[in-house]
């Protein structure tokens, strides 16, 4: 027989500490779908999403329920899409957009990532087109979410996708300047981008994945809030074993869930993200965790290093109770899906270059941060720059979600309800990096890449 | 297949006979129980083998809960692998 005490704390984590899976996606190839005609690529390419994902959503759901385990998200990922744009005969690269959106609604979920394209050497035709065609796809789709990896470690900085991307974000901010630029929200720059990565907006299915395979995103902030404060005043090397052993719990459950859709659904298990993936609930928040550490507030000396020790924690705990570990794997910080982050951005406390420092340290990087609506292109590109120098010098995974908000100041705030939250606007440096984003080239791979 | 049955909520009369009449009335064999009272608190766990219920493990898990909501209980019907995985290496 079980141990009482042990069934009644999973019961526990689950009811009043938000534990949960975050994300069960299914990753679909669409390597099969070019053609030279856009209406038909966009054809093929709804048909095979709506014939793999037919059963994801069912079947989610009743694992949900006989684990007891809630699934909140059901999402697909599927090939970057600029593939398909290189072979076609126009340069309107709109409707397949426009397909994956009812795709995504016949089968019925919440978001479809992979309008995507890997610059982080040079553009292709097909990568261009799809650029080109983001800003109008993420506004007039709902669903649909784009990313664009502008570096790898291995290639270096592709300065001119940098500056591009600037003004990628600029427009798709004006496009939808009527929702508070909410298209941004679905839009990634990366730096290493995982093709694995089963949480949006920044999932697609690599080019060396299989044909359909499921990649689960785990999370339990308020379960590892919870044990922390439970503990109180302890050592780092204890506080460090008791994110482990709970990031442990919380993994296994991710890694069962993934076995079992997995199998259901006949796709190839892909990995588990050991992620601590927050939500603007109150006591799921990462921000919680590093407060509940001993600093007064988010964002004040000392916050890296918590964060260090979480993500790091969060790891070693976690990679064992999985048989393969992948996506982006550890603290996520996005300021408007997380209350104590939302907080302390608020108060002043937490600004934009702290951000910046904890990105170092963590998962991901600049996330879901609402700026003035004024910002000039070439600041947001020299956001993205110094972002992307990070990941790419430190051989690890960053990004930029970030969100002009059309007609915004400093002081104001935006509100996008549900898992995307609330954001105060963050100010940005005022001084100019123009000239230095107008160099456009490569910035050259670190020395460190010479690894062969 | 194994199922865990978890009531928790304040303790009062009937709660295991309201439980193991529903579980009887659909073939589901009870194979251990186990009990505690803290402090009014009434703590149940229920291993059951559901191999041989007539209904749906969605339709027993609706079936319970409603009943435990009469008793004014939280009742829970989860797989048995979901705990086993979290706490065993």
């Amino acid at each position: 027989m079980l141990n009482t005490f042990d069934i009644l704390e999973t019961i526990k984590m689950i009811d009043e500490e938000h534990l949960d899976i975050r994300t069960v996606t299914m990753g679909i190839s669409l390597r099969d779908c070019a053609s030279d005609s856009v209406p038909k690529v966009a054809d093929k390419v709804y048909d095979k999403i709506c014939r793999r994902a037919e059963k994801l959503v069912k079947t989610c759901d009743d694992i949900a329920n006989e684990y007891g385990i809630p699934i909140i998200n059901k999402r697909v990922s599927v090939t970057p899409i600029s593939f398909l744009c290189d072979s076609v005969d126009t340069d309107d690269v709109l409707p397949i957009a426009v397909k994956m959106q009812r795709a995504a609604e016949t089968v019925g979920i919440n978001f479809i990532g992979g309008f995507s394209a890997l610059v982080h050497k040079g553009y292709t035709t097909g990568d261009r087109r799809l650029i080109a065609a983001i800003p109008q796809a993420l506004a007039e789709t709902e669903c649909v979410c784009s990313s664009v990896n502008v570096a790898t470690t291995r290639a270096g900085i592709n300065m001119d996708a940098v500056e591009e991307m600037g003004k990628v974000i600029k427009e798709t901010a004006f496009l939808t300047r009527d929702n508070d630029s909410i298209g941004c929200a679905k839009l990634v720059v990366f730096a290493n981008t995982p093709e694995d990565n089963p949480f949006m907006a920044g999932a697609f299915h690599g080019f060396g994945e299989a044909e359909c395979a499921i990649n689960v995103g785990v999370s339990g902030p308020g379960v590892v809030l919870s044990a922390i404060e439970r503990a109180g005043k302890c050592s780092f090397s204890e506080l460090a074993e008791i994110i482990k052993r709970t990031a442990f719990k919380i993994t296994r459950m991710g890694q069962l869930a993934a076995t079992e859709a997995s199998r259901r659904l006949g796709a190839e298990f892909g990995i588990v993200d050991l992620s601590l993936a927050p939500t603007p609930a109150k006591g799921d928040s990462v921000a919680k965790i590093l407060e509940a550490m001993g600093l007064e507030v988010v964002g004040t000396h000392g916050t890296t290093a918590a964060l260090a020790l979480l993500n790091d924690a969060v790891k070693k705990g976690g990679v064992m109770a999985s048989s393969h570990v992948g996506g982006l794997s550890g603290a996520f910080i996005p300021v408007s899906e997380d209350a104590g982050m939302i907080e302390a951005a608020a108060s002043g406390a937490l600004c934009l270059d702290k951000l910046e420092a904890m990105t170092s340290v963590c998962s991901v990087g600049l996330d879901m941060i609402a700026i003035p609506g004024d910002t000039p292109a070439s600041t947001i590109s020299a956001i993205i720059a110094d972002e992307i120098a990070i990941g790419t010098i430190n051989n690890k995974t960053t990004a930029v979600r970030i969100i002009p908000v059309y007609g915004k100041n400093e002081g104001d705030s935006v509100c996008y309800g549900g898992l995307l939250g609330e954001a105060p606007i963050m100010p940005v440096h005022k001084a100019s990096a123009e000239a230095f984003i107008a160099r456009r080239g490569r910035i050259p791979a670190p020395i460190h890449s010479q690894r062969n | 297949m194994r199922a865990v049955i978890t009531v928790v909520g304040h303790d009062t009369v009937g709660i295991i006979a309201g439980i193991s009449g529903e579980l009887s009335k659909n073939n589901v064999n009870i194979l251990d129980i186990s009990q505690s009272v803290l402090q009014d608190l009434f703590a149940m766990v229920m291993l059951v083998d559901i191999s041989k219920c007539k209904i749906s493990f969605t339709e027993l898990s609706r079936q319970i809960a409603s009943k435990g909501a009469e008793m004014g209980v939280k009742i829970h019907v989860m797989h048995e692998d979901i705990f086993t995985s979290m706490h065993r290496v």
